[in-house]
């Protein structure tokens, strides 16, 4: 019998997706290995934790505190440490999204538990769980086993599906934290306006390179506004100052997994699919045959991309109306 | 102020990545082992944060004799001292943290730099991890640092924007792309490092938590399908999306 905790993230008192889809995970875990699923948020107001009964917590632990609004790194892996020492917790599991790495590894250091970082599988063979989790950029994967007693384990956002929620209410324990330890503090969150992030997006449309000029971007932001879709790019277009750093995805830009990744005018290097290849659909606009986007590429068109985009643009208009 | 850097040297960015004969690491031949490209954004930092400050840097590296040629680079770019914590086994994360922890209390350093992540094991992990072993003030991913007297202030990458973060020393700090540009390694520091001494020390033992059971290759995605070769083919493209792969 394991004792599983989930770290439930919130921001603006919403939970992340990726936290229902950890609850789910640590679920899914203890139906095959036996044992209890809680989970812990920190924060002040937050809506809805007794919904992540539907996905399989038993209890959900609300550590509050108004100045706990905001990400506090020091406050919050104290309080985690400090609940997950005291109720026996030992498999600890995170989203793994920009508060989640920040995290999990602390309350690994804490706790002196190993951890699986950016897991994309959780098996279970026998009583051990299997991590598997890509390393090189995604050129390679390694299946690892954490031999701690306590274990922590933080998943890839979009990978691990959370499935459909039952009408199970979870039991919600409030305790307020008494001045949290704030020596790292969060004075600021700068929104990049109205724009959804290509880590959070379902769907992205990225330019590259092929797009020619910055001018030409208004175009994609087109297409992405019919489509709910997030505005990504390569490196290239954003070394040459066209995007800002924030869209870029790859090896130095952001990793994503969403449900379609459109990719105009970009080569497919190494280093731009170590960003996107878990994607779950992918479609290639690319004028080179031979381009290596079109290798990983479930759809594709071998064209001019000014050609094609003004009508693809159109014809998804058309489906939207 | 001492300062500190945590460098590791990993693959080229670009090389192909062969799987070990024992099903568990990468075949290391043909491989060309680089900075990680991180871990430069993290030297610059100390570099300028010591023009303007002043003090004295060092750059700590754990892994095999192979490292010492990325603590010669940090050392070309300025860097004032190296140490290589000569480990040639296996270490996970923690394992890494600990030993990095242990050797940072024994420079006596205030503010250490980190890359945010390594590109090879992509763990994103070993700078927090060591700032709360030291107990030090941790701040990751961060794309700007400025320190006014002991108050450090960053900004660190999220999801749709960036938080303002503010904390004192002792410090980490992990590096993001967008920190700074790293300069170039002049002739001259080139010269100068190749003079420099590196120690070597002997990292306390401490147990793997973490076990590689085997490393394999991404399942090979199969060959798509070229709709056409111009707009003709954007109907059936657009169908495709709806039909077939029910995403939009
Ligand atoms: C350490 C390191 C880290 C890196 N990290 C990243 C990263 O995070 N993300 C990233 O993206 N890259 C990264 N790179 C860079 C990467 O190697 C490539 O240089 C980059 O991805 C290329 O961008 P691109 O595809 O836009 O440009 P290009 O490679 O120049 O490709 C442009 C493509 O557009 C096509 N094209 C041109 N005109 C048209 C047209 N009219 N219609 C249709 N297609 C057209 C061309 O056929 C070509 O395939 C990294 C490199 C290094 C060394
Ligand atoms: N073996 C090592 N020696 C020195 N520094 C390291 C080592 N491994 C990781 N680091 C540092 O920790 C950062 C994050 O690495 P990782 O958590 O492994 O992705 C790197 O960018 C380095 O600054």
């Amino acid at each position: 019998m394991a004792k599983f905790l989930v770290f439930i993230e919130q921001r603006n008192g919403q939970i992340k997706k990726s936290s229902f889809e950890a609850a789910k995970s640590a679920a899914d875990l203890a139906a095959k290995l036996g044992g209890t699923v809680e989970a812990v948020a920190v924060g002040n107001e937050i809506a809805n934790l007794d919904s992540l009964g539907g996905f399989g917590v038993s209890k959900v632990y609300h550590l509050k505190n108004d100045s706990l609004a905001d990400y506090s790194p020091s406050a919050y892996t104290e309080a985690v440490t400090k609940f997950a020492s005291e109720n026996g917790s030992e498999t600890i599991l995170f989203g793994a999204t920009s508060m989640g790495k920040d995290l999990a590894p602390r309350v690994s250091a804490k706790l002196d538990a190993g951890l699986a970082i950016d897991c994309v599988a959780l098996n279970v063979e026998g009583s051990e769980i299997i991590a598997t989790r890509p390393v090189y950029a995604g050129k390679a994967l390694v299946d690892v086993k954490v031999t701690s007693a306590k274990k922590v384990y933080a998943l890839r956002p979009n990978v691990f599906a959370a499935g459909t929620p039952t009408d199970a209410k979870a039991e919600v324990a409030v305790t307020n934290l008494d001045s949290p330890n704030l020596s790292v503090k969060v004075t600021e969150v700068k929104k990049a306006e109205g724009k959804l992030d290509v880590a959070e997006a379902d769907i992205i449309v990225s330019g590259g390179r092929g797009m020619k000029a910055p001018e030409h971007f208004a175009m994609i932001e087109e297409l992405c506004q019919v489509l709910g879709a997030a505005t990504g790019a390569s490196r290239a277009v954003v070394d040459a100052g066209w995007r800002p750093h924030a869209e870029q995805v790859g090896q130095t830009g952001k990793t994503v997994s969403p449900t379609l990744y459109i990719a105009l005018g970009i080569s497919g290097a190494i280093q731009h699919l170590a960003g996107m290849r878990s994607s779950k659909y992918i479609v290639a606009i690319n004028k080179d045959k031979d381009a290596p986007i079109f290798q990983i590429a479930d759809y594709g068109i071998v064209g001019d991309v000014f050609e094609v985009l003004p009508k693809f643009i159109e014809e998804v208009k058309k489906i939207k109306a | 102020m001492k300062i500190a850097v945590c460098v590791s040297h990993v693959p080229d960015t670009a090389a192909r990545i062969n799987i070990g004969s024992d099903g568990k690491s990468i075949d290391p031949a043909g491989v060309t082992f680089v900075v990680n490209p991180y871990d430069e954004f993290a030297i610059e930092e100390a570099l300028k944060t010591k023009e303007k400050l002043g003090g004295e840097t060092v750059a700590i590296s754990l892994g095999g004799d192979a490292n010492k040629e990325t603590l010669r680079k940090a050392l070309a770019m300025g860097i004032d001292n190296a140490v290589l914590l000569k480990d040639d086994s296996y270490r996970d994360s923690l394992s890494v943290a600990k030993a990095l922890a242990e050797e940072i209390k024994a420079q006596g350093a205030e503010l250490v730099f980190f890359g945010k992540q390594s590109v090879d094991y992509d763990n994103s992990v070993v700078g927090q991890m060591t700032s709360e072993l030291l107990g030090y003030n941790c701040v990751s991913v961060a794309v700007s640092f400025t320190l006014d007297g002991t108050k450090v202030t960053c900004e660190r990458e999220i999801e749709g924007g960036k938080e303002v973060v503010e904390t004192t020393l002792p410090a980490v700090v992990t590096a993001q792309k967008g920190l700074n540009e790293p300069r170039y390694a002049s002739l001259k520091g080139i010269m100068a490092a190749k003079k420099k001494v590196i120690e070597e020390k002997q990292p306390a033992a401490s147990a793997n938590y973490v076990e590689v059971a085997a490393m394999k290759r991404p399942a090979a995605k199969q060959a798509g399908k070229i709709v056409g070769t111009d707009s003709s083919a954007v109907p059936e493209l657009v169908r495709l999306l709806r039909e077939e792969a029910k995403v939009i």
